[in-house]
């Protein structure tokens, strides 16, 4: 392989990772923008979607399309549950609370799926086959995709969810001005429900897609979800578009990082970026401009 | 009694994408002077405030405090030149005892620093105790006194704007700023309130006022600032703005709207 | 004004001072009293306990309660939050784990230096991020948290994910801290120092400076607090506390370090001892550490369930004390009164 192809190679597994930060990011900013916390049980969902899937293969025998979409409907009952059972309740607490709630709930479910289906690794089979296809002398499985494709629909979904039905604009409403939302008679904790439903939903299909590229096991959902968080960051927490970019643009740099300087530093190449965008441009690459205080 | 410029203002602007809330403002503070500044709603007072204190940068002009620019300093640097200021909403430090939130205003006299206050020596004690009772003192200027150990989130209105500007006197300013005093106070409350702030001015601290309440700015100031969206109207003292007849017609104006 | 109201007027003044000046007086006496009983207890726990494990936990407790107390006053002063600390207490611990293993020195020398060095790499990351409102600072935290867990992962110099082997212990004139009842009142020593240390500093001027700028920045900032500068310097020391936690952590029985007990899962656990205890209060973070630690050591035996419980205990713990445990227990010692006296009014 040239360089140039070996570059290319980096780029095009930076950019299939990147998708499924570009999709856990999206989830973390419309959980943010619904209600102004940070849900770190958010990897969880993935980590759901991921080893439903796999387990309703293996041990049930179901078909893919089967397995899959009971995976993302149970994903986002939880994701539902998690909203009535933890954040409700504690709906008048701090922001810095109901955080750690969701740091609860992340362990809860992070222990329990290990205690359900094991500490062990668990495979998916590729949905259409491994064999690569040829991208001007880099490989690229049919897999990357199934992920790329995954991301554009959900991406295009949400976008029309936002643009066209009434609860999409409403929970933007709520995200712009909860008090005039709220005047005008839009029910706030209704469009909570929504944006953890419609969050840990997105979060189930990056599990799915992602899972016969990796392997999936209990605890994946922690590294998964802190890179995701990572991305909504670098665009802008609360932006759609910015944590879409956010997330290829992770991938890459970590795929360049990992292959050009050194693997065994790849999960730290996310959050070095991390930090040099909050020290020079803090409000995300495509966040608007940030006042300073004194 | 009347002595030089403490404050100069000079062609300020400040823009909010378009809207032009302040527009080439230019004015004078004298060093013992009581002045308003009044005007209607979105005329740019609060904006004027936040320009001279560094919570808002002013887009040109000139703003100078005995001879040193303001603009572009940090809050806490203006505040250390000797420039106070009261807010509209009185921001007091509501989960602090009401001493505590006075001793906080005598921040710039004490010198003590993290690590030295961990070790609590006999210096730091020392200073703790000046504080403290520089603390009552501002308080007992105010006649609050009584509620020192009381948390600053439970007083009324008429009080929370007493030790609010007991706080800003601990600091012992040359200038205060108050932004609305008599907002939410009764007539009594204003008319105290008003007695408060020449007994300020007797001790030698220069008042800038914005305010809303007519009685309280005719009675108490030497000099009244009109201004009407962003621009000054008029200038002068309170009989002469009384007459005035484009001031009359602002505040016409402003009551023909609301009708 | 006639000079005689006048001097009337500044009697009653001064005894306005007193009284103020002589309730704060008897406010730091009540809590000196406390601090006192509570390290009294300490120091007769081993008359009772000299089981050599549950010593070794209270070790760990007191390690906590110093990085708790540490990240409270970041947390409940300033305002503002890490989700890396487990960082720095890994930063303290291997710095002084490879200066005396490795090169050497003596703990007692390899102390300020891992302090030191914590301490800068804090104001490094706090300086930009704390000039910014808004919870920069969490967001930067993380990632220095996790930058810091890797690479002890991955370095030669700290033995990686197999471990620093060797540590030596401290000394104190020539005697070694060997034993673990030994080594428990050198650790709890420190918890006296650096709880006192805090005590002292939320009560004065620049613990007033931190509640203050943590409620209305812009009010503070008017009364000349440097609010930027203020929270750094709060940062820089709650890392000071997490170092000098790490530094008794590697110095302790097991003469070991592995970069596991300093990941992600220990910042949040550390923020959940201040959030659990009660931000903002002395004694908050100092059950919220003492919980946790005793609820993490309870559950290890029970393999896999622990961390299912641990989660569920949180989330539970939380919704029904959103105020942290103590002002929780606080809350209801007050209705029980309150219900004493209802009861007391109606016999």
């Amino acid at each position: 392989m040239t360089w140039e192809q070996q570059v290319l190679q980096y780029l095009l597994s930076g950019i299939t990772t990147g998708s499924t930060y570009a999709l856990i990011a999206l989830g973390f900013s419309l959980v943010y923008n619904a209600t102004g916390v940070i849900n770190f049980a958010q990897g969880e969902f993935v980590m759901l979607g991921g080893m439903i899937t796999a387990v309703l293969l293996k041990s049930w025998g179901l078909s893919l399309p089967l397995a899959a979409g009971i995976a993302i409907v149970a994903t986002t009952l939880v994701g539902l549950a998690l909203d009535r059972a933890a954040i409700r309740p504690a709906r008048n607490a701090s922001i810095v609370t109901l955080v750690i709630i969701t740091v609860g709930a992340s362990i809860f479910m992070r222990g329990l799926a290990g205690i359900i289906w094991g500490p062990n690794e668990h495979a998916v089979p590729a949905f259409s086959g491994e064999q690569a296809i040829t991208v001007g002398g880099a490989f690229i499985t049919p897999q990357s995709l199934w992920v790329l494709g995954a991301t554009v629909v959900v991406a295009l979904a949400m976008w029309a969810v936002f643009e066209y039905t009434l609860v999409g604009k409403a929970m933007r409403a709520c995200a712009i001005n909860p008090v005039a939302a709220r005047l005008c008679g839009i029910d706030l904790s209704r469009m909570v429900s929504w944006s953890f439903a419609l969050a840990a939903g997105s979060g189930a299909i990056a599990g799915i897609v992602l899972a016969p590229l990796t392997m999936t096991q209990y605890n994946v959902g922690t590294m998964l979800g802190l890179k995701g968080f990572c991305a909504a960051m670098l665009g802008g927490l609360g932006n759609g578009l910015g944590a879409i970019a956010g997330g290829f643009l992770l991938g890459v740099l970590e795929a360049l990082g990992a292959g050009l300087i050194s693997s065994s530093y790849k999960d730290a190449i996310a959050f070095v970026v991390l930090l040099a965008v909050l020290v020079l441009k803090p409000s995300g690459l495509l966040g608007g401009s940030e006042g300073r205080s004194g | 009694m009347i002595g030089a410029a403490l404050l100069e203002l000079r062609g300020l602007r400040k823009d909010f994408g378009g809207l032009e809330a302040v527009k080439d403002v230019s004015f004078t503070v004298r060093e013992g002077q009581i002045k308003a500044l009044i005007g209607p709603n979105g005329a740019g007072k609060t904006t004027i405030f936040n320009l001279l204190t560094g919570v808002l940068p002013a887009q040109a002009g000139r703003a100078e405090f005995a001879g040193t620019s303001l603009l572009g300093l940090a809050p806490h640097r203006i505040a250390a030149l000797g420039v106070g200021r009261t807010f509209q909403t009185t921001l007091l430090f509501d989960d602090m005892t009401v001493l505590e939130n006075v001793m906080v205003g005598h921040h710039l006299r004490g010198r003590m620093g993290l690590l030295g206050s961990a070790l609590r020596g006999s210096g730091v004690r020392a200073e703790e105790r000046v504080t403290r009772e520089a603390a009552m003192e501002a308080l007992a200027r105010v006649a609050v006194a009584e509620v020192a150990a009381r948390p600053a989130g439970e007083l009324p209105i008429g009080q929370r704007r007493l030790v609010e500007v007991a706080r800003a006197l601990a600091a012992q300013p040359r200038l205060l700023l108050m932004d609305e005093p008599a907002a939410g106070l009764n007539m009594r409350e204003t008319e105290q309130m008003g007695e408060l702030i020449r007994q300020i001015r007797d001790a030698g601290v220069t008042v800038l006022l914005v305010e809303h309440d007519m009685s309280l700015v005719m009675g108490i100031s030497e000099e009244i600032l009109v201004l009407d969206r962003g621009e000054r109207l008029a200038e002068g003292p309170p009989e002469a703005i009384q007459k005035d007849e484009r001031v009359l017609a602002a505040y016409l104006g402003e009551e023909a709207e609301e009708c | 004004m006639n000079p005689r109201n006048a001097t009337e007027r500044s009697t009653e003044l001064s005894d306005l001072q007193e009284a103020q000046v002589a309730a704060h007086r008897r406010r730091r006496r009540r809590q000196f009293l406390q601090l006192l009983v509570f390290f009294a207890v300490v120091a007769l726990v081993p008359v009772f306990v000299r089981n050599a494990y549950y010593l070794n936990v209270l070790v760990y407790v007191g390690i906590y309660v110093i990085i708790a107390t540490g990240l409270n006053l970041l947390m409940g002063y300033a305002g503002q939050i890490s989700l890396g600390h487990a960082g720095f207490y890994g930063l303290g611990a291997y710095t002084s784990g490879v200066l005396t293993a490795t090169y050497g020195w003596s703990p007692w020398a390899a102390m300020p230096v891992a302090v030191a060095l914590t301490c800068a790499v804090a104001y490094v990351v706090g300086r930009p991020t704390l000039r910014l409102r808004g919870h920069y600072l969490a967001m930067a935290t993380l990632g220095l948290g996790i930058i810091i867990q890797v690479l002890l992962r991955q370095s030669s110099i700290t033995g990686g994910a197999s471990g620093l082997l060797g540590i030596p212990a401290i000394s104190i004139a020539g005697r070694s801290l060997e034993t673990d009842m030994q080594y428990y009142f050198f650790v709890w020593a420190f918890v006296a120092l650096l709880l006192v240390a805090f005590a002292n500093l939320v009560d004065s001027r620049p613990g007033r400076a931190l509640r203050a700028l943590r409620e209305s920045e812009l009010a503070a900032g008017m009364l000349g607090v440097d609010t930027a500068s203020y929270k750094v310097q709060a940062f820089v020391i709650s890392a000071a506390y997490a170092a000098i936690g790490g530094i008794l952590y590697a110095h302790a029985s097991m003469h070991f370090l592995s970069p596991q007990p300093f990941g992600f899962h220990t910042s949040i656990a550390l923020v959940v001892m201040v959030v659990l205890g009660g931000e903002g209060t002395l004694w908050g973070p100092v059950f919220g550490a003492a919980t946790i630690t005793l609820i993490q050591e309870k559950l290890r035996p029970y393999n896999d369930i622990d961390i299912v419980v641990y989660g569920l205990l949180l989330i539970v713990m939380l919704i029904m004390m959103p105020g942290g445990l103590s002002r929780g227990l606080a809350a209801f010692v007050e209705r029980l009164r309150g219900r004493a006296r209802v009861e007391e009014a109606a016999s």
